[in-house]
């Protein structure tokens, strides 16, 4: 009897050092995947427990949900890798919590045309070797490239001259060129078929990441997609106004025979404005405009030229008299030019 | 085969090698994290990168320099990064009056923001401050998820999602069950979040399963959620489809009972059964004198019932 009680006061001693059994509210959620486990318990919180209870309470939670997720794993069908001897390994199933993709499903490429054509007509590929035999070199040359089979025809020094053909044209060149046309109907064959590919409406539909332009080019084809091609559609309150039917033109004649009045008065303007001694030139507005210009490309340079302020700040206070001075030489000759006029009619 | 498709065609197989690297896939690659500093950032936020550089190597990378900008403002500058290096993940570090310690956890959906959540470190305990050897480089680390809170809050929700894709590492069929060394346990209690990593100690106990110790090892983080950008409904779930293709194919017709038994079902047109072909006995055979009698015989027993 006293045997018996020592053996279970033992057995009880060691059990909670050495028990695998977990008690939980609620149970976790495991994706043994991604070897995660989700626990929906709400966490033992205290509202002013001292740092070092808070870190005991975090490590014995984090020991019982690690506990459980180690005895999931143990659970998975195991073996051995590499023979009997070698390491225990877990087949981990597929991983099930959904996480987004780091780019788009990509999409089947379109068949080209020849492909198509090859389809319809049931033309299979055929395995090519990948050496020739040459009987000219009594060798296996390979079918293109560097030494192929046939030689080289770009580096023939001669060239028969077919017998439709007109004799004085030069035949290298048209070899050259030829062969540039070539190349140029096969890309172009190529850039066809990847644009085939593309969708209809690529640059469409809403990225979040569009820029002005391509907004501007989705708004004008949205317009148009209407029954009636956009006629009836209203415009937006800031919208620009429709450019005229017949095509905006950029210069604009009036009519030979239109309003007389308007044809009267407008001549009348002009010899008013001839005959006035005030020169039409604003001379003061002409040159404070001129400043302003000045000073505001004067601003715009030091910004972007501060690192060679050095040689440049020399020049510019040469520079920045230099068109006032000329500024005030010009205005005197144009007032020299204008006075003899008016002195002329006077 | 998009490398065949570009405009641009690659001239030498390492290019083309390089592009189909990086472009669509079916099964993805492992997602990178690159791990930036902004334009102050102090002691704390820089050992917290280089910490989370060293748990997620290989799949990091980790820039040297500071970089001026603001991610919740202008997102090219960190678009570009992405594009450049090929990673869809990123930490971005920083420091200022009003928002001190200040993290940006996000990702990327085809070199584009997806999500973008603001965390701010309220205490944090380094590697280096914790003196116990730690556990290789490039583990698998376990995931644990403590709190209910990463359930019932939307940006609680997201945050989670992100720290799984964050620190989860590459997709392996088979793991060394001795090999599972390392744990990081997010624990969402009274509005902050504590990231605690330990290391795990694998005892005997009676049965099969080995009983858990656990060793606090790696970086401990206590965070409080600032900001957040998260994508809109449409986006995220455009981004979260699967192909058709890594679709498990069901076998039809097939049932599991409790037992483990598994029962088939067969499908059989209709079947004429007077015209079965069943096992002949020949005493059974029908005569035609034997008919005759078998009417007699069907009428007397009910007449001897009666009496």
């Amino acid at each position: 009897m006293a045997a018996l009680c020592v053996e279970e006061l033992l057995a009880r001693a060691e059990q909670p050092h050495r028990s695998v059994a977990v008690e939980k509210e609620l149970e976790l959620e495991f994706d043994l995947g991604n070897l995660l486990a989700l626990d929906r318990n709400a966490p033992p919180s205290v509202p002013r427990a001292a740092g070092a209870q808070r870190e005991s309470r975090l490590r014995s939670l984090a020991r019982d949900n690690t506990q459980l997720l180690v005895a999931q794993l143990w659970g998975l069908p195991a073996g051995r890798a590499e023979g009997a001897t070698g390491p225990l390994v877990a087949q981990l199933p597929e991983p099930s919590y959904r996480l987004p993709r780091e780019k788009p499903l990509p999409r089947p490429r379109p068949p080209t045309r020849w492909e198509q054509f090859a389809r319809l007509k049931g033309i299979r590929r055929r395995k090519r070797t990948s050496l020739v035999w040459d009987e000219a070199a009594k060798q296996w040359r390979r079918r293109w490239g560097y030494e192929r089979a046939g030689g080289d025809p770009a580096r023939d020094w001669l060239i028969e001259v077919p017998a439709g053909a007109d004799p004085s044209e030069d035949q290298f060149a048209k070899r050259l060129r030829d062969k540039r046309e070539k190349v140029a109907h096969n890309e172009f064959n190529r850039l066809r078929n990847i644009a085939r590919g593309a969708l209809p409406g690529r640059g469409l539909h809403p990225t979040g990441h569009q820029s002005r332009a391509e907004l501007g080019r989705a708004t004008q084809v949205a317009r148009v997609s209407t029954a009636s091609l956009g006629r009836f559609q209203p415009r937006l309150p800031k919208e620009p106004a429709a450019p005229p039917p017949g095509g905006g033109k950029k210069r604009h004649f009036e009519p030979l025979l239109g309003d007389l009045a308007a044809e009267r008065s407008r001549q009348l303007e002009l010899l008013r404005g001839l005959g006035s001694k005030k020169p039409p030139l604003d001379l003061t507005r002409a040159v404070n405009k001129q400043l302003r210009e000045e000073d505001a490309q004067a601003a715009a340079g030091k910004g972007r030229k501060r690192g060679q302020r050095g040689k440049r700040g020399r020049q510019r206070p040469g520079g920045g008299k230099g068109p006032a001075g000329g500024k005030g030489k010009k205005g005197g000759v144009r007032r020299q030019q204008q006075r003899p006029a008016g002195r002329k009619r006077s | 085969m998009e490398a065949l498709d570009r405009v641009v065609k690659p001239k030498t197989k390492r290019a083309k090698r390089f592009l189909e690297k990086r472009e669509p896939k079916l099964t993805e690659n492992t997602k990178n994290a690159i791990l930036i500093k902004g334009g102050n950032a102090n002691l704390t936020v820089t050992e917290t990168l280089k910490d989370i550089y060293a748990l997620k190597k290989p799949f990091a990378v980790l820039y040297k320099k500071k970089n001026i900008t603001r991610p919740f403002e202008d997102q090219t500058s960190l678009e570009f990064f992405s594009k450049k290096s090929d990673c869809s993940l990123f930490l971005f570090g920083s420091h200022n009056k009003k928002r001190p310690n200040n993290l940006i956890i996000g990702r990327m959906f085809d070199y584009h923001v997806l999500d973008m959540i603001e965390l701010g470190i309220e205490k944090f305990v380094s590697l280096k401050d914790i003196k116990n050897s730690k556990c290789p480089e490039g583990t698998k680390p376990m995931l644990i998820f403590a709190g209910d809170t990463f359930d019932l809050n939307e940006e609680y929700r997201r945050l989670k999602s992100l720290l799984i894709d964050f620190f989860r590492g590459p997709t392996v069929p088979t793991i060394r069950l001795a090999g599972l060394e390392y744990v990081l346990h997010f624990t969402a209690m009274d509005g902050k979040i504590y990231m605690r990593s330990y290391k795990v100690l694998l005892k005997k106990s009676g049965c099969k399963i080995p009983r858990i110790e656990l060793e606090e090892m790696g970086p401990s983080l206590d965070l409080v959620m600032r900001r957040t950008h998260l994508a809109s409904e449409d986006l995220y779930k455009l981004s979260l489809k699967q192909p058709k293709a890594l679709k498990p194919k069901k076998k039809k017709n097939i049932s599991h009972d409790v037992f483990g038994t598994s029962y088939g079902r067969i499908h059989m047109q209709k079947q004429d059964l007077s015209k079965l072909q069943t096992r002949k006995m020949k005493g059974l055979k029908k005569r035609p004198a034997a008919k005759m009698t078998e009417e007699d015989e069907g009428i007397s027993p009910k007449k001897l019932k009666s009496v």
